[in-house]
């Protein structure tokens, strides 16, 4: 059989991601809107058992080999390139994660075909395959399609909301696949340093971004944080200038989190740190660009400077609580 | 140590991006471009390796509007080697990547190489990512995501630090030569005094090197239409002073049960 | 009375010991300067040799007349009593050793002339008294900046002894010679007859006197080069060679860091400074607690020039031995250290000099460099596209016109912070309607208006600051105007003196010149009394460097404000902090910050509820202290713009 929806099962450190049951959800969509098979590849080593959890495909082809006990981008790229040459898929969808990211531009490359980046959808039109991607930080999107046989999806964190774990039978195919040695190999884990706050286990969590201009600033933020009982998380670039310590990275880079309340303060919204927070249950953002990004993303908006609204913002809540806490029950 | 390192241009997004009246492009008339920021810090970890061990560094990137200044701006950061190559007549990543590596092997007393480096993503990757693909068809090793690097020069092997969700970091050995991409170095990219720019622009001259159009064909994915983001979801803006957009947001909370 | 210079001692006469020791004194004294003056020769050099009247004028007011120095008062008059005793204990000493080497000319010593004994005697007691105010001041209420050194001591102990000797002599004189003298040598003779002394004894007395005082001031001599007190020699030099335009920095240069990349007038800083401290008082940003210090700046580079004469040449690096990077980036090139130093020290051009070795070097805050990329990229130093320079006109319930595209009265040179900041944009479209109201014909360059480069200047990146003036000159080339008129006092300044404009006769208003005038010309009639009482901030680069100080006031006292100085006013006035690029970097003190302080200063006015600025940086500074030092509910910062505004109602 040749034209089903492929799509790579992601796992790592010995489980399978959100992310990938995300890319299921799409999957399933799509092979249902072209009656064809959903399949899903997965690479690994000593993780038969994991096949059995890749629920909701008709399909698993397990590879297993020594080579995916970490990752190795070059290496899954050969192994899908070999599988994809031999089964002919109509797609292959790979996450975006910083582990997997990559795969899905060698395997263009080594088997030219296109390879659509970025995808915030994929659907079907007229019985092709048509993506919506993001490009330019996320200020622009653009429809592309391809007639081609197979084509290669990158798809976004959130694409879809994640198929449900249920325990279902899987259909499991163990392949064997010739993987090539490679010169860059894996050596070990570096951990992020313990931090003192595990910042993807708090309610409240008030991030800072560039927007935030100075490191003194981020005092504000803190003072805020303590009113709701919540921590201070930081973008990226607040992170690189060593303001915040790796442990508070929120987005791709960093950590994925889900909290109650998340205020992003001087924070433009780049794909890469809404990923990290998109998530979350209620999301406030403040930034005197009205056209940031992160304005689409948030529930509430305040256009206005952190220096002058936070310190209003936090006695406003200290007062709340300090009568709340008063009020006799 | 033999490094090259890629750069490309790309749209800044500082400024308003407009769809062009075709509908599938970007509206060039107040289009800026800029360094895709990761390939600035391509070559600041290029800068740093040769800082540590000597060697040259050899920029290059295709002629569009700001490469030059680029190129220069390269130069007076101790890049030895500045060279403009004629632009890929197809757009998109995928051809740029093959474009380059034909370019790079065009080149004379360019390959072989210890080092490729180029940043690990850009804003326009719309159909493809550069440092893989140029990897693939140059034939060349691959590791991208990295924050850290060094190379032994004696013995051609070194140690790579790549990036990984939640602040892991992963360490990888690689053997020269290999293809880098680059998500940050170690140190913010160094700045270049606009006097020094200027003195450099005079007194040395860039490389061109022109290469013509092979018979490669790519596959066709096709832009079929552009548009600014359409959100279905908007923030409901608070207005008002300081303390009334305060007083705002507690009743929103309070009302969503989060006091 | 023998002449003392024709006594034997052990068969060797006085003037052939004098003659020995004079050379040896002369001798040191003069191989010390040249040394110095040969690094000085090495330096870069620096035109000073124009407008010599005004020089001339400049030293007879502050070294004859020690002006400066007399805006401590005490300490003022107590020096410049010390100075002319100086002069005429000088005068006369090298008068008395000329006489002393050349027994046979036929010249009274000094002191055998009454009128000028008399001079010297009045002196003599007057130094004294003003040896001991200067003493005192230093050991017991020593002031901020002024050290208890080895040095001073010594100097002072000197100076003393010189008096004390000279007038020990003029009263023992009087003893010998029956009671002839002024009433201080009376004074001090009864005092040594008093004391037991004979005629006889008088006699030796005053030869004693005479050989210390002689040898005190010869040891002098050849102490001084090696002193502070060498600015007795370079202050007055100094003075004559100083910057008649200090707020004017010099052109493109590759920076400074070792002792030949100075100038030479910058080198005799160095040796100019007498250590007084005034500069250090006058920093916003000194304080115990950080690295900056006008006055351990100028003694680097003193240092560095002694090092230099010693053999050490002109490859003495200052900066990295005795300055740090870290010290020149805290520098708000406020002008208070110029303003007040006695001698015309050029404290900021030294600061300039260095940051501009560092930024060719690369070596910049890593805040100032993404600043610096910004207004490299975009003409701005906020990050934002230049095409939303104009976005505050949105709130406008009018058209500005754009000065690009047709002629007008006025272009508004608006600057980076009244048009991108918004707190500040409140105020710039306050003024917008102001100007509006008095029907003055402006208009904006909208988009082509770049950043003018004053702060960029003053960190160093030259380069850049010629970008940037190249990029609006040729803007305003094409456009059409008569005057020009900015909110910002930095823009002001440097599109007033550093743009070519200024050879061109290009007329530069401050807003509130502006305003001043229409109000004086009935085209502005304020409709409302604002009956506050309040305190005027005199932004550093209007004031203190540009001398506007009346215009502003006007204007708020016509609009009904009651205006109440602070101590540090006009002049005076203490820096908010933004200055000299301080806005785009990490704060550096630990304790109060200028802004905090000066805030502070006003609230201690009683009565006084707004504090009054002209300035979108002093806005911003302000409104941020406000919160950090917790006094909101006491006092306001409002832009004269906005009261204007309102008193139009």
């Amino acid at each position: 059989m040749a034209g089903e929806i492929w799509c790579l099962a992601e796992q790592w450190k010995g489980s399978l991601s959100d992310a990938t049951f995300e890319a299921l959800a799409l999957g399933r969509e799509l092979s249902d809107a072209l009656q064809v098979q959903l399949q899903a590849v997965l690479l690994g080593h000593a993780q038969r058992a994991m096949a059995d959890k890749v629920f909701g495909v008709d399909r698993v082809l397990y590879v297993d080999n020594p080579a995916f006990a970490a990752p190795s981008p070059e290496q899954s790229a050969a192994a899908l390139a070999t599988l994809v040459s031999e089964r002919k898929p109509r797609a292959v969808l790979i996450t975006l994660t910083n582990t997997t990211w990559e795969i899905g531009a060698l395997l263009a490359a080594k088997l030219r075909i296109t390879y659509a980046n970025c995808c915030k959808d994929v659907r079907v039109e007229n019985g092709q395959l048509m993506a919506r991607c993001v490009l330019y930080g996320g200020k622009m999107e653009v429809d592309v399609g391809s007639a081609q046989e197979c084509v290669v999806f990158g798809l976004l964190a959130g694409v879809r909301p994640a198929m449900l774990r249920a325990e279902t039978d899987v259909t499991v195919e163990e392949v064997a696949v010739a993987v090539p040695e490679v010169s860059c190999r894996f050596k070990g884990y570096r951990e992020a340093e313990a931090g003192d706050i595990d910042i993807t286990k708090q309610d409240v969590l008030v991030c800072v971004g560039r927007g935030i201009q100075t490191k003194d600033n981020i005092e504000l933020a803190e003072k805020l944080a303590e009113t709701f009982g919540g921590a201070v998380c930081g973008t990226r670039p607040v992170i690189d200038q060593g303001w915040l310590p790796l442990s508070r990275q929120v987005g791709r880079s960093g950590c994925i989190v889900k909290p109650k309340l998340y205020v992003a303060v001087g924070v433009s919204g780049a794909p890469e740190h809404v990923e990290g927070m998109k998530g979350s249950g209620l999301i406030v953002a403040i930034n005197t660009d009205t056209t940031a990004p992160i304005f689409h993303v948030a529930h509430y908006g305040i256009a206005a400077d952190a220096v002058e609204i936070l310190p209003a913002i936090t006695e406003v809540m200290a007062n709340r609580k300090a009568k709340a806490c008063a009020t006799p029950h | 140590m033999k490094t090259i390192v890629l750069f490309r241009m790309v749209p800044d997004i500082v400024e308003e991006l407009e769809v062009a009246s075709d509908g599938k492009s970007l509206d060039r008339e107040y289009l800026r471009l800029m360094l895709a920021d990761a390939d600035n810090h391509a070559l600041e970890q290029a800068l740093i390796i040769k800082e540590r061990h000597g060697g040259t560094i050899t920029v290059l990137g295709e002629d569009e509007p700001g490469m030059e200044e680029t190129l220069f701006s390269a130069l007076c950061k101790g890049a030895d080697r500045a060279i403009k190559l004629n632009s890929s007549p197809q757009a998109g990543t995928h051809a740029r990547a093959h474009w380059i590596s034909k370019g790079i092997r065009e080149t004379p007393d360019l390959l072989p190489a210890d080092l490729i480096i180029t940043g690990a993503q850009a804003i326009d990757d719309l159909d493809g990512l550069l440092a893989p693909m140029l990897a693939q068809f140059l034939d060349l090793p691959f590791l991208g995501t990295i924050t850290r690097l060094d190379v032994n020069p004696a013995t051609g092997a070194g140690t790579a630090l790549r990036e990984f969700a939640g602040g892991v970091r992963g360490e990888y050995e690689i053997k020269v030569p290999v293809v880098i991409g680059v998500q940050a170095a170690e140190k913010p990219p160094r700045y270049v005094p606009v006097a020094k720019l200027r003195t450099i622009m005079k007194s040395r001259r860039l490389e061109a090197v022109q290469i013509s159009d092979g018979p490669w064909i790519f596959p066709v994915s096709e832009i079929r239409s552009m548009m600014k983001p359409q959100e279905t979801t908007q923030a409901e803006m608070l207005a008002g002073s300081p303390d009334e957009v305060a007083a705002k947001l507690a009743g929103a909370l309070l009302a969503h049960g989060l006091m | 009375m023998r002449d003392p210079s024709l006594i034997r001692y052990l068969g060797v006469p006085a003037f052939g010991v004098m003659w020995l020791l004079a050379l040896i004194a002369c001798g040191v004294f003069a191989a010390r300067v040249f040394q110095l003056i040969a690094v000085l020769r090495s330096a870069r050099a620096e035109p000073r040799w124009d407008h010599l009247g005004q020089r001339l004028g400049l030293v007879v007011t502050n070294v004859l007349g020690q002006r400066r120095l007399l805006d401590e008062p005490v300490i003022g008059a107590a020096h410049l009593v010390v100075f002319w005793a100086f002069v005429f204990y000088a005068f006369a000493f090298w008068w008395a050793l000329l006489r002393a080497l050349v027994p046979v000319l036929p010249i009274p010593y000094p002191d055998e002339i009454t009128w000028l004994a008399a001079i010297l005697e009045t002196f003599g007691v007057l130094g004294l008294v003003a040896i001991v105010i200067a003493a005192v001041r230093r050991y017991v209420f020593t002031p901020v900046s002024l050290e208890r050194s080895r040095d001073a001591s010594i100097i002072l102990v000197l100076i003393a002894v010189v008096l004390i000797a000279f007038l020990t002599g003029t009263g023992a004189r009087w003893v010998t010679s029956g009671h002839q003298g002024s009433i201080i040598a009376a004074g001090v003779g009864r005092m040594i007859a008093r004391a037991g002394v004979s005629a006889e004894s008088a006699a030796v007395l005053y030869l004693w006197a005479w050989w210390i005082h002689m040898v005190t001031v010869l040891g002098f001599l050849a102490y001084l080069p090696s002193s502070k007190h060498l600015h007795l020699l370079a202050a007055p030099f100094g003075v004559f060679f100083a910057s008649l335009q200090p707020g004017i920095l010099a052109s493109g240069t590759e920076g400074a860091a070792r002792v030949r990349d100075f100038t030479w007038r910058q080198l005799l800083s160095g040796i100019s400074c007498a250590e007084c401290g005034r500069c250090d008082r006058a920093c916003p940003i000194f304080k115990g607690d950080t690295d900056l210090s006008p006055k351990q700046l100028i003694h680097a580079i003193k240092d560095a020039t002694i090092a230099a004469s010693k053999g050490a040449n002109g490859e003495w690096r200052a900066l990295g031995n005795r300055i740090q990077p870290e010290q020149l980036w805290s520098c708000a090139t406020c002008g208070s250290c110029i303003a007040r130093c006695p001698v015309f020290n050029e404290h900021i051009p030294l600061v300039v000099e260095m940051r501009r070795y560092l930024v060719a070097k690369g070596e910049i805050p890593a805040r100032l460099q993404d600043t610096l990329m910004s207004l490299s990229r975009y003409g701005n130093s906020f990050g934002q596209s230049p095409r939303g320079r104009a976005k505050w006109t949105a709130g406008l319930d009018f058209a500005v016109k754009d000065a690009k595209k047709e002629r007008v009265d006025y272009f508004w040179f608006v600057g980076d912070y009244a048009s991108f900041d918004p707190r500040v944009q409140l105020v710039t479209r306050a003024a917008a309607r102001v100007f509006h109201r008095a029907e003055l014909d402006f208009g904006l360059m909208y988009e082509a208006e770049q950043n003018a480069g004053n702060d960029v200047r003053r960190v160093g990146e030259e380069g850049l600051f010629e970008d940037l003036r190249q990029r609006n000159e040729a803007s305003f080339g094409k456009a059409q105007f008569a005057h020009i008129v900015t909110t910002d006092p930095h823009s002001y300044h440097t599109l007033k003196h550093e743009y070519a404009n200024g050879n061109r006769g290009l007329e530069v208003a401050h807003y509130t010149e502006v305003l001043d005038a229409l109000l004086r010309q009935g085209k502005l009639r304020p409709q409302t009394r604002l009956n506050i009482k309040a305190t005027y901030h005199d932004p550093c680069y209007l004031g203190r460097y540009n001398g506007v100080y009346e215009a502003p006031r006007r204007v708020l006292r016509s609009l009904g404000v009651t205006l109440v100085e602070m101590p540090r006013h006009r002049d005076r006035a203490l820096c908010c902090g933004a200055g000299g690029g301080r806005i785009w970097m990490q704060d550096v003190q630990t304790g109060e910050r200028p802004a905090e302080a000066r805030l502070r200063e006003a609230a201690n006015l009683p009565g006084v509820d707004t504090l009054v600025v002209s300035c979108p940086k002093d806005y911003v500074m302000f409104q941020d202290a406000l919160k950090t030092t917790g006094l909101e509910g006491r006092l306001a910062v409002k832009d004269i713009a906005e009261l204007m505004e309102a008193a139009l109602h």
